[in-house]
């Protein structure tokens, strides 16, 4: 098993399954709802030209967060 | 629980004489306006929710025998636990909370084929409902076309509801659709899901509470209970029935157990939806092929997002909108302005002079021709934000520009109603109604009048004149004291937006969780619908606070009557206005402002390019034709009773910088009004502009006059 780091600190391109992040917290629920759960399969496709927010692949589309989000969620990279 | 399968909805049924009401549901981005212009045309009426800023949009369709079919397109959804006021309505409409609104018979889903499994979420809430729902898979072409078959009759089986594949741009399958939607009888769902066991207990006493206490039937009840456990923040609206106390205490009870278990109820249900939602998918989702590399949008993403050429192509975008408002507008523009002048002519010519007359020539007919003035800017600026919406440019913006925005507590969806002022405000807080939080949506429309709108410039031209006469200044200097002006309002802008943010409008820092769409190539009708819609919208609900206070504006200027044989310049002095600018001066002395220029800031409250036609009549030097030199000459002569110059460099300076600050605009306030619902939020912005206005005109003279300007 793989080290866990933060969304926040993964390499664009790099892809990485969901671990953990906050339970509560609108943000962080609505996250959940946009399909990023536990053990979902995310890549991270690019930063915004500053550098936030970001920009995932999940569940086939992609979704913005911003890295103040991100920096709670922590996920394992994969090959 | 699962629902018993294949009930025939009779209530529901449009076999009764009323006709049947559908809502149409979707997640943003999935062509839901599309379909709905499809299904309604141009039968549609569009208004507002009492009480909420969301609008609400309900058309005809027509089934294959010409029965009508009523059907209201309610606001994009990702999740019925809302989030934003938009959200919340579409949450209350299909729960049946809305006093405004009665609860839906039938259910009109619709999903993007290309993004089964998150658009499924919405649906899989929504079946809980325990309503008819007719499910549309749209964009089955680009889903073909991206590797991926969705297998509707096995989706239609799975769930046992109509299900009809469909391509809404282009209008395949909506006859299919019609004919659903004409079936007298539709059957409920085959939605057999177990709700975890962790908070069954909780959803069941919740649902318990809901029937005895707040009076619900025992399915809406039970989708209640499992949404308030997602809804933590329960996004409250303004004509929504709140909960029962007792409902509430459940709530908070089990809430405040969980916590000190360390139960993720949210987090489990929602993980429940997706497993379910996964078992559908799985067996409903064929691929075809392996989508070979990265998609078009992708190649597209990769220079429009582009740390160099994603600000390239920001700026090309925002350039070639702001040459077009200002290149195209011009001709219709000047078109109302010469129509309603010859209107007034007409008038003048056909009526015997009087009251009357006045009123309709200089009130009426100038108060309207001051607002449908702006209709042209209004059009090109939605034609852009249509083209942009609808091609998915938007979201890039939003995306490129959050970082910037997020410095003073925005995100990146205020930038493009911020930018579209610096044109003319009233669009540009027509447009913030895709911010979908409410305080950020409010920082936006107060800042907003604070960019430098195209109406200013006929002032700033006209002061920059008078401060730099003739031709020896350098064209540099003229263009630099215009830049700085512009700046200047935008600096205020941000600068405001950072205090409201931080203590009237104080809220968590907006989300910038917002899905990036495919790029598609827009729709012509719909992009038109979305102008026009518009341009009414602001002529109607506009149009009549224009008019008032154009005639309040034009009667204190017309009356008390001057004696027989005054010429125009000594009416407007004895006027109310000219006694209000008198009375006014004391005020604006320490700005460096006599009671002459206190009549244009007055007149000039219409709107600000109003002030220059003032000057004209209170200097007696009409500006012809555009050529202002004769009343830059008049102005120049202008001096207080003790001799000193009126119009120093510094009073000019000072004059600009107050129409950079102040709300000198009706049409402005009228736009406000309609979208916050009420006078409350235009007041203030009024007082706080204008006091603004007062405070650095203010600062800027005296500290001017102190250094011996």
């Amino acid at each position: 098993m793989s080290a866990s780091l933060k969304l926040s600190e993964l390499t664009v391109g790099a892809s990485a399954i969901v671990r953990e992040y906050p339970k509560t917290g609108s943000a962080f629920v609505r996250l959940r709802e946009m399909g990023l759960l536990t053990g979902t399969r995310i890549t991270l496709i690019r930063t915004a030209p500053m550098g936030d927010p970001l920009e995932i692949k999940v569940r086939g589309y992609n979704l913005t967060l911003r890295k103040s989000e991100a920096e709670h969620v922590l996920v394992e990279l994969v090959a | 629980m699962a629902l018993p399968s294949h009930i025939s909805a009779n209530p529901a049924g449009p076999s009764s004489s009323r006709t049947p009401v559908y809502a149409l549901v979707g997640n943003p981005n999935c062509g839901k306006s599309t379909l709905f212009n499809a299904l309604t045309g141009l039968k549609q009426k569009v208004g507002n929710y009492p009480g909420v800023t969301v609008e609400k949009k309900v058309g005809t369709a027509y089934s294959q025998h010409g029965q009508p079919i009523t059907v209201i397109d309610l606001p994009g959804a990702y999740s019925l636990a809302a989030r934003s006021p938009d959200e919340a309505v579409t949450r209350d409409v299909l729960l049946g909370r809305r006093a405004d609104t009665a609860q839906p018979d039938r259910i009109l889903c619709i999903i993007d084929a290309t993004n089964l499994e998150r658009n499924l979420y919405l649906v899989h809430q929504i079946l809980d409902l325990g309503r008819p729902v007719i499910l549309v898979v749209n964009m089955m072409d680009l889903a073909a076309a991206s590797g991926v078959t969705v297998r509707i009759n096995r989706l239609e089986q799975e769930l046992g509801i109509p299900v009809i594949a469909c391509e809404a741009v282009n209008g395949k399958g909506l006859i299919e659709l019609k004919v659903a939607m004409s079936r007298p009888d539709l059957p409920l769902a085959r939605h057999a899901w177990d709700i975890p066991a962790a908070i069954a207990p909780a959803v069941a006493e919740l649902q318990a509470s809901l029937v005895a206490n707040d009076r619900k039937a025992p399915f809406i009840a039970r989708a209640e209970a499992l949404l308030l456990l997602t809804d933590q923040d329960s996004v409250r609206v303004s004509g929504s029935t709140p909960l029962h106390a007792r409902t509430e205490e459940i709530l908070r009870a089990w809430q405040k157990r969980w916590e000190g278990e360390g139960t993720d109820w949210a987090g489990t249900l929602v993980n429940s939806r997706y497993d379910a939602i996964g078992r559908i998918a799985a067996d409903t989702i064929l691929q075809t092929g392996t989508s070979a590399g990265p998609t078009i949008s992708d190649k597209i993403d990769s220079v429009v997002t582009h740390p160099v050429w994603g600000w390239a192509t920001l700026g090309a975008v925002m350039t070639l909108l702001f040459l077009s408002i200002f290149t195209l507008a011009e001709y219709p523009m000047n078109l109302i302005d010469a129509q309603m002048a010859a209107l007034g002519d007409w008038v003048k010519n056909a009526m015997a002079p009087g009251d009357l007359r006045d009123l309709i020539t200089s009130g009426a007919i100038g108060g309207v021709g001051g607002g449908i003035i702006f209709l042209p800017q209004i059009l090109i600026l939605f034609f852009f934000i249509g083209l942009l919406e609808s091609t998915g440019y938007m979201a890039r913006a939003a995306f490129i520009m959050d970082r910037l925005m997020s410095r003073v507590g925005l995100n990146g969806k205020s930038f493009i109603p911020l930018l579209s002022s610096y044109a003319c405000a009233i669009p540009g807080i027509m447009a913030t109604r895709t911010i979908e939080d409410q305080k950020d949506r409010l920082v936006t429309i107060l800042v907003a009048p604070l960019m430098s709108c195209s109406a200013r410039l006929p002032v700033y031209l006209l002061m920059i004149a008078a401060l730099v006469p003739g031709d020896r200044v350098p064209v540099a200097t003229k263009v630099g004291i215009m830049v700085l002006m512009y700046a200047l309002g935008t600096l205020g802008a941000f600068g405001f937006a950072w205090l409201f943010k931080r203590t009237l409008l104080k809220g968590a820092p907006p989300l910038m969780i917002m899905e990036l769409p495919p790029y598609r190539l827009p729709r012509v009708k719909d992009v038109a619908l979305h102008m026009l819609e518009r341009a009414w919208i602001f002529l109607r609900r506009a149009g009549t606070v224009i008019l008032g206070i154009s005639i309040v504006l034009w009667f204190l200027s017309a009356y008390p009557k001057a004696t027989e044989g005054a010429t125009e310049q000594q009416q407007l002095a004895q006027s109310f206005a000219g006694r209000a600018g008198h009375a006014l001066e004391p005020v604006i002395k320490p700005l460096g402002f006599d009671w002459q220029i206190g009549i244009g800031l007055i007149t000039s409250f219409a709107a600000r390019e109003v002030f220059v036609s003032t000057m004209g009549v209170v200097f007696n030097a009409e500006a012809k034709d555009d050529d202002t030199t004769p009343l830059r000459q008049a102005m120049a002569a202008a001096k207080w009773p003790d001799g000193r110059p009126l119009f120093t460099p510094l009073v000019c300076i000072t004059l600009m910088v107050f129409y950079v600050f102040a709300m000198q605009c009706i049409s402005t306030i009228a736009v406000v009004k309609r979208e916050t619902n009420g006078w409350k939020w235009p007041l203030f912005q009024i007082a706080y502009m204008t006091g603004t206005a007062w405070l650095v005109c203010f600062i800027v003279f005296q500290t001017g006059t102190a250094l011996g300007f």
